[in-house]
């Protein structure tokens, strides 16, 4: 290396950077970036986003809507579920839009504390409980009642389920009861904790994939659901209260009808979007559409809630309305 | 043969003294053989959803803590002021790089700006090498498509790591200077480091609000302690006869402090500030659950659906921030030691040529849009989509086509080895266990480890997860000595060849920072959710610590040694069994620790693949309020853990060291 080209290199380098200078470009303009509508005033929303995609969808069309129809500046923020309570309590959070249940949640943010409110069902109901991939629904038929799950317990058994059938629970954040059920229904199987939702759509893919026999615990509505379509075992019906020792439980899970909770302050801030979000509600078929547009077809959450609005002015023109 | 020869190296010392191993031996058989009898009795386990008094009253004090939290002013004064500080440095941060400002619809400084800064400074910092480089690392995060995320990141990480160094650098000289600072703090730090960042995340944005200074505090803790520890090694161990000479010369400990041990310990300094960095970088998927934006989102949400190819994409990106944090910091380092002679003056002109010429870039990607925004199709970028694509076509292909081969591997190891392990451990009476832990300690690591093992031990079976932690504990063990096995074996190929040191070593930069779960995704397609996937995470994480610790060993054994055993006849394996090994002894005991401990790290991790036990507790005292205190202890529990193995491996690592006249 001499100095020659080192220099000419500094000179090239400085050059390129007054060519560029004096080059026509389109300048940065100071003003703000269009897209703000002007009309009603709405403010601020901030929706507090739980990471699943059912979740994401609801985010996207109530986005969506809250932007381009009410000209809402809309801040969404991506949140554990017990974070996204806590931002009720200072201010950071505006709306949770689909919440499972949650009583203990609901005690202290909403009796005690006073901070949040309800504010209506979103339509969507929430199912949890024991499933199998398709393929093992045709070969075995009468799998599908739990009375016969012992016969098959061999068929489930892995290298984690120590000589028993093995059961396979998912994410830590859903409430589980299948100890005390697996127990309590005298079922030859045990527990094994896959320990979040990507470990469990991953092994259900698998298992229909290559024909593996797979107990899980799952949920609608889900995205994953309309790539494999999981069967449902029936577990003991479930009647109100039948859940209330949480040790002697033996029956199935109570069917949710997931609701959407805003902070007091919202709720009383006369916005427009105060009404879109207590009027949305909508069907587990709208929200499999989106979620699957997400998740399966890749689109941005942005194009995702464009065509679904599109595609369903008279859904959501009644959420407008206050 | 390799592997057979590696660890009877390892083995070595140990056997030395003719004891040792034989009461090691005869323990094991005695637990054995009282296991058969016993197994099965006072295992104190504890069914998931159960509770024990200790959790419901950390159940308690939590809802005292967040009842009072509002009406305690001096502490919600202290609280507001730390957090509108720390929001308003990133707030600010962000608006140059990352996020539009002052009534702009960009950030104040564009890509073209941010990446001439990045070439200058890694020229400041080395050479044209490292400058190349990091102008090269930066230019990734565009053609990814992830500029913006990425910016996002590099904010939180600068700041979070200027208030490590702001708080860890002077507190490192302390711990340095004085021995009651090191006992007082370095209990502190072995916390900082173990417990989960899922125990206290929660409580976190109680009192820090949701936003970015939650995020940098979770950041700081995880990330400080290098800094602090590395410091005060540094200043610790500055030569004897250097101090000595100055304070003859009437130096003040004040005067000598900054002009004897912070010059010589610099070098050494930097090197703290790198392992900040890498650790802070390790967080950002974590930081994304609590709202932070950036990189971390991006695989957070890409992993909901799967999508291992995006998540690679974002994970990328985190290894190019990686590596040029990493290689500007190491050059800067190297740099720091050779100071002393003036720099030459066709470097200044160089210097002053790239200044001149980032300042017209500043300029540049101020003013016009396509120096701000990073051309190529939204919003994969360039080669965004098509990395995404590529990786997700091979994640198929080798989930279809290894899956016979990689079920009958999970058999073989989990009937083989972790079954039998695991019976052993969490079967036995949760006396026999304690009592072979003392018997252990007592042997390998000598009497005075004793009190602090039994304390360990007191603390584990008190938290009342004993029987998960005994889990946890075979899996830990499993992959501790998968992890030795590859950091002998790889470690001893690149410390004897510069060659393939720098062919492998971005490999382990990328293990260490790329988040698990986008590896773990085809893991899992291969093993299920199992303890060996969790075994394969945590062996991915720590291994590359292994392998670097015991390959920086066996370069550091004289040439002049190597040398003159090969001039005597020996062959390569009698070299690397009879020379190298051995001298690198205490490499292999300090890789054995570290990798321990950073195996520890992942049980969490462990947790959401299949582990069940101690990490599934964690992440289910995180997501469930009814269950937190069961969380918090779990998370003690694996700090409980964490120390107990610690103390043993260095212990047992200094008496080995004890033997040489060294």
């Amino acid at each position: 290396m001499n100095r020659a080209p080192k220099w000419l290199r500094a000179v090239a380098l400085v050059g390129t950077g007054v060519l560029a200078l004096t080059a026509c470009g389109s300048k940065i303009s100071k003003e703000p970036a269009p897209g703000r509508a002007s009309g009603k005033p709405c403010g601020t929303v901030t929706i507090a986003v739980n990471p699943w995609v059912g979740y994401e969808a609801d985010a996207a069309v109530v986005g969506y809507l809250a932007k381009n129809k009410l000209g809402c500046t809309v801040v969404e923020k991506n949140l554990a579920e017990e974070v996204s309570w806590q931002g009720f309590a200072n201010g950071s959070v505006d709306v949770i839009l689909e919440n499972w249940g949650h009583d203990d949640l609901k005690k202290t943010y909403i009796d005690q504390q006073k901070v949040a409110v309800e504010h209506g069902v979103t339509g969507n109901k929430g199912i949890i409980g024991w499933y199998i991939p398709p393929w093992m629904a045709k070969q075995y038929p009468d799998i599908t009642d739990w009375h016969n799950l012992n016969k098959y317990a061999d068929l489930f058994k892995t290298t984690e389920s120590g000589g028993k059938g093995q059961l396979l629970d998912g994410d830590p954040s859903f409430v589980t009861n299948d100890e005390a059920l697996v127990t309590n229904l005298g079922l030859n199987f045990k527990v094994v904790y896959a320990g979040s939702e990507t470990a469990l759509i991953q092994a259900f893919r698998t298992a229909e994939q290559q024909r593996k026999p797979l107990l899980g615990y799952f949920y609608e509505p889900q995205w994953f659901m309309t790539e494999v379509k999981l069967v449902h075992i029936a577990l003991p019906a479930y009647t109100p209260g039948c859940d209330a020792d949480k040790q002697k439980v033996a029956c199935d899970y109570q069917p949710y009808d997931l609701d959407k909770i805003v902070s007091k302050k919202f709720a009383d801030s006369g916005s427009p979007a105060v009404a879109l979000t207590k009027n949305f509600s909508w069907s587990n078929d709208d929200q499999n559409s989106v979620a699957r547009d997400i998740a399966v077809n890749k689109l941005s959450h942005e194009a995702a809630a464009k065509k679904w609005v599109d595609a369903h002015p008279d859904v959501w023109q009644a959420w407008l309305k206050s | 043969m390799v592997t057979v020869a590696a660890t009877a190296g390892a083995d070595r010392p140990g056997t030395r003294r003719p004891g040792r191993g034989l009461v090691v031996a005869g323990t094991a058989v005695a637990w054995v053989a009282l296991w058969i009898p016993l197994h099965g009795r006072h295992t104190l386990p504890l069914a998931v959803s159960r509770l024990s008094p200790l959790h419901l009253w950390l159940n308690d004090l939590r809802d005292a803590v967040d009842a009072d939290r509002s009406g305690n002013p001096v502490l919600g004064g202290a609280v507001d002021v730390a957090r509108s500080a720390i929001d308003h440095l990133v707030v600010f941060i962000g608006s140059l790089i990352s996020e539009p400002s002052y009534g702009r619809p960009v950030p104040v400084v564009g890509w073209l700006g941010v990446v001439a800064l990045a070439v200058l400074v890694g020229y400041a910092a080395g050479t044209w090498r490292t400058a190349v480089l990091a102008g090269a690392g930066f230019g990734s995060f565009g053609v990814l498509g992830l500029w913006q995320q990425s910016m996002q990141t590099l904010a939180l990480t600068l700041a979070a790591v200027a208030i490590c160094l702001v708080i860890g650098v002077p507190l490192g000289f302390w711990v340095g200077l004085s021995p009651r600072g090191e006992r007082l703090v370095t209990p502190v730090l072995d916390l900082m480091q173990v417990m989960p960042t899922f125990v206290y995340l929660a409580p976190l944005t109680l009192f820090f609000l949701i936003g970015p200074a939650s995020a940098v505090i979770a950041t700081i803790v995880y990330a400080a302690a290098p800094v602090i520890r590395i410091t005060a090694h540094g200043i610790r161990n500055v030569p004897r006869p250097t101090l000595e000479a100055s304070e003859s010369l009437g130096a003040t400990g004040w005067q000598v402090l900054r002009t004897v041990r912070i010059p010589a310990a610099a070098r050494t300094i930097v090197l703290g500030i790198n392992q900040t960095t890498m650790c802070a970088l390790s967080m950002v998927t974590i930081a994304a659950l609590i709202g932070a934006p950036g990189l971390g989102e991006v695989v957070v949400k890409a992993m909901e659906i799967l999508d291992v190819g995006t998540a690679f994409a974002g994970g990328l990106a985190i290894v190019a921030m990686a590596i040029v944090l990493d290689r500007v910091t190491t050059a800067a380092a190297a740099h720091t030691g050779s100071r002393t002679e003036p720099t030459p003056r066709r470097r200044l002109w160089t210097l002053a040529a790239l200044g001149a010429s980032t300042l017209a870039a500043l300029h540049l990607s101020y003013t016009f849009v396509w120096a701000a925004v990073f051309p190529g199709p939204q919003p994969a970028g360039v080669i965004g989509g098509h990395v995404a694509d590529g990786v997700n076509q091979a994640t198929r292909w080798v989930q279809h086509h290894l899956v016979g081969v990689t079920d009958a591997v999970r058999v073989v190891v989990t009937d083989g080895l972790l079954n039998p392990l695991q019976a052993l451990v969490t079967e036995s009476p949760w006396y026999l266990v304690c009592a072979v832990v003392l018997a252990i300690t007592w042997t390998v690591a000598g009497p005075r480890t004793l009190p602090v093992v039994a304390g360990c031990l007191a603390l584990l079976v008190g938290t009342g997860l004993w029987r998960d932690t005994m889990t946890t504990l075979a899996a830990t063990l499993v992959a501790t000595v998968v992890v030795m096995v590859l950091g002998v074996v790889v470690g001893v190929w690149m410390g004897r060849s510069a060659r393939v040191d720098r062919l492998i070593r971005p490999t382990l930069d990328a293990a260490q920072v790329m988040p698990p779960f986008v590896y773990l995704v085809p893991v899992l397609g291969l093993f299920g959710p199992t303890r060996l996937t969790a075994i394969v995470a945590a062996v991915v994480f720590a291994a590359p610590v292994a392998v670097k610790v015991v390959a920086d060993g066996v370069r550091a054994v004289p040439a002049s040694v190597v040398e003159a055993a090969a001039a005597a006849g020996s062959s390569t394996w009698q070299l690397i069994w009879k020379v190298q090994l051995p001298l690198a002894r205490h490499s292999l005991t300090l890789a054995a620790n570290q990798g321990l401990i950073y195996v520890l790290s992942m049980v969490v991790v462990g947790g959401l693949v299949g582990a069940g036990a101690l990490g599934y507790l964690v992440v289910a005292g995180f997501s469930q309020r009814s269950l937190y205190g069961k969380g918090l202890a779990a998370g003690v529990a694996i700090v409980g853990l964490g120390i107990l193995l610690d103390r043993i491996t260095q212990a047992a690592a200094r008496r080995a060291d004890a033997p040489q006249p060294q």
